[in-house]
């Protein structure tokens, strides 16, 4: 996994609530290997209507924010489906975090497995942070993990907040298997001390 | 005195193998499912070379891209469809997992089937890589979905990590009124806090309705949790549970029966524990609901009208409310009565078990489906069990398509069975987001007997006003 360190990147907003992993990753692509052609699925049915004709009121197909990194969205991102899918789409086509006042509970989670950073603000500040983008000509946000701060023109710095073990695993790019492997012993003993009472499990 | 405890707290506690320096939890997970879509967690184990630690713990079920209309493998709608099977499959075997196939009347829904075979227990750890896992609390377990690397985890440690959720409690107290189904509480929840009001949460529903509910409702209730952006839902075990429990396949026998017993009764909130937030509904104010929008939280009693933007004080609620209108295609201000639809599904994780379709089959008999309404049973066991009750020629006599083969089908259409571009259809599933039941699909949740209502008369219907004497 990609750590996360510090990104200044072009930023994007996506004004809207409840945006839900079907919304991100459409169902008739789950199927699909992660190959190539996993990114162009990202939206897909915001971005094109039926002919397969693109949207021009969405924001990844505005040219100013199709080279965007970073996601400024609305309450209750990446909802429903449990998809990692969803996130793959994402960190495939560049995006590397989405800053929302809130997420669903699994996309926020899987998104630490893939070195996606979703960042959690007041929506007041979001809304700050959407208008600007919407007002800049090329609006960029800087974000440093290390020190949980984000910064762009119109806010200039301000501090988020991240579970310490979540922060450290993106800031070292920490495979999870690799570090329960650490916890070996514990595991045994567990199942060796704490399952013997459960036969009937 | 020890700090009274939740249920959460208890289940939470007894698997608990280590914390970490930054609060995480290392969780011991008893029990998982796999199906089709897990294909990715397998390529990840397969990347690392390593083995299922415990492959006695999983399940390997195919139910989202499994045909309905048989158990064949040219049943299935396409070639691709039948590969992602065999791949499940092959996982399986390598794995040496338990696995449910085609042909296999054990055969179902994930979240049909793990509570019917006795697979999921009270006081259990449950995950599986599909969000409406938290259906198995109804039986008093931890259990909620996780994404394809958790899955791949769980595989190789038979453990995750978790940070300590918030706990919810939610009482429904009173009485239900008739007619009012599971589906009805969960949406009047649902709406009462809204799709991201559980976020972070573990809810507990509680209270009398609550306990009043046959196992099938709690599964229906605690089904619908992550529709309030809970990761999961729980209901503390009682009588009702362990009758509904004994006896089935994979559920403790004789010694371990009555130790499994003693353990299970411990497993309730006690009295004083501290929730972080704290609902109560009153039961005889739900009615039969309907959701009308793109969210599940866009749920308004039968009786009631499309909301109308210009009544909507917030500019951006404002648009929101408009794009919602837009998609679905109705006029603010219009009765939802008077809404016409093109087709209903009735099945899925959230309503398909035996009650539900005898709910649907009551509405049915006798009368004729003026749309194509499709009844998907959620196992192979339950399709049998409508049969010795003869429900499915209740529904075929009036008209409905009775599939004979169980699984996920027009709930997220990825089998095959989808719902037409503009095509408005009555879904006893979860999910009325945009595009969910196939692209530009316009979907209206409700009960299996609102369900069969809006079947027999081509509209959204109050099951109330259908009422025989």
């Amino acid at each position: 996994m990609v750590p996360f360190k510090t990104l200044k990147a072009l930023a994007a907003p996506l004004n809207q609530d409840n945006i839900d992993t079907d919304q991100i990753l459409p169902a008739r692509f789950l199927m699909m290997p992660r190959d190539q052609k996993y990114r162009t699925y990202l939206f897909r049915d915001l971005r094109e209507d039926n002919n397969g004709l693109q949207t021009p009121d969405f924001f990844l197909n505005q040219k100013k924010f199709s080279k965007a990194q970073i996601i400024v969205a609305g309450r209750n991102f990446g909802c429903g489906s449990s998809r990692e899918g969803a996130v793959f789409t994402l960190v495939d086509s560049g995006f590397r975090s989405v800053i929302a006042p809130s997420f669903g509970d699994i996309f926020y989670n899987n998104s630490f497995n893939n070195g996606l950073l979703p960042i959690v603000l007041p929506e007041s500040l979001v809304k700050e942070l959407q208008q600007f983008l919407i007002n800049e000509a090329a609006p960029e946000i800087t974000i440093d993990l290390e020190s949980e701060q984000i910064f762009c023109e119109a806010t200039s710095w301000v501090k988020f907040d991240i579970d310490p073990h979540r922060r450290e695993r993106l800031l070292k790019g920490l495979d999870m298997v690799d570090y329960t492997q650490q916890f070996g012993e514990a595991i045994n003993r567990y199942e060796r001390d704490c399952l013997v009472d459960k036969k009937w499990l | 005195m020890t700090k009274p405890k939740t249920l959460l707290d208890k289940i939470w506690k007894r698997h608990e193998i280590t914390i970490n320096p930054a609060g995480q939890s290392l969780l011991f997970i008893d029990r998982h499912f796999c199906h089709e879509l897990s294909f990715h967690a397998f390529n990840m184990l397969e990347k690392r070379k390593m083995k299922v630690r415990h492959p006695s713990r999983t399940i390997a079920v195919a139910d989202h891209y499994t045909p309905t209309t048989g158990e064949d493998a040219r049943d299935f709608k396409s070639l691709d469809r039948f590969k992602l099977y065999n791949t499940l499959k092959n996982n399986a075997l390598e794995h040496n997992l338990n696995f449910l196939g085609l042909g296999d009347q054990r055969r179902g829904i994930i979240h049909v089937i793990g509570p019917e075979q006795g697979f999921s227990l009270p006081g259990t750890t449950i995950v599986c890589g599909d969000s409406h896992t938290a259906t198995h609390g109804a039986l008093g377990a931890l259990a909620f979905g996780i994404g394809a690397s958790d899955v791949s985890h769980v595989l190789a440690t038979q453990t995750l990590w978790q940070p300590k959720p918030k706990k919810m409690r939610v009482i429904v107290k009173g009485f239900r009124p008739a007619y009012v189904s599971a589906k009805d509480i969960a949406l009047s929840i649902i709406r009462h806090i809204g799709a991201a009001g559980g976020t972070g949460h573990v809810i507990e529903y509680a209270g009398p309705v609550i306990s009043s509910l046959s196992i099938e409702e709690r599964l229906t209730v605690c089904n619908m949790s992550i529709e309030a952006g809970a990761r999961a839902g729980m209901i503390a075990p009682d009588e009702t549970t362990y009758k509904w429990i004994e006896g089935r396949p994979h559920a403790p026998k004789n010694d371990n029966w009555k130790e499994a017993l003693s353990a299970w009764t411990l497993l309730k909130t006690d009295e004083g524990a501290i929730f972080d937030k704290e609902y109560e509904i009153d039961g005889q104010l739900i009615t039969p609901m309907v959701t009308w929008g793109t969210s599940p939280e866009d749920a308004l009693p039968i009786t009631g009208l499309v909301p109308d933007p210009l009544e909507e004080t917030n500019a951006e609620k404002r648009a929101n409310l408009k794009r919602k209108l837009e998609y679905m295609e109705l006029k603010p201000g219009t009765s939802l009565t008077d809404i016409t639809v093109d087709r209903v599904f009735i099945g899925s994780c959230t309503n398909s078990r035996i009650e539900d379709l005898r709910e649907a089959a009551a509405v049915a008999k006798g009368r004729a489906a003026c749309v194509h309404s499709i009844v998907v049973p959620g196992s192979g066991l339950i399709k049998k069990q409508a049969e010795i009750e003869g429900l499915d020629k209740i529904f075929i006599e009036a008209g409905f398509d009775w599939r004979p083969a169980a699984g996920c089908s027009m709930c997220v259409g990825v089998n095959g069975d989808l719902v037409s571009p503009k095509e408005r259809c009555v879904s006893t599933s979860n999910r009325n987001f945009r595009g969910r039941q196939g692209p530009d699909a316009r979907t209206h949740l409700t009960g299996p007997a609102m369900a069969a209502a809006a079947a027999v008369t081509g509209k959204l219907t109050d099951v109330r006003s259908l009422q025989r004497n």
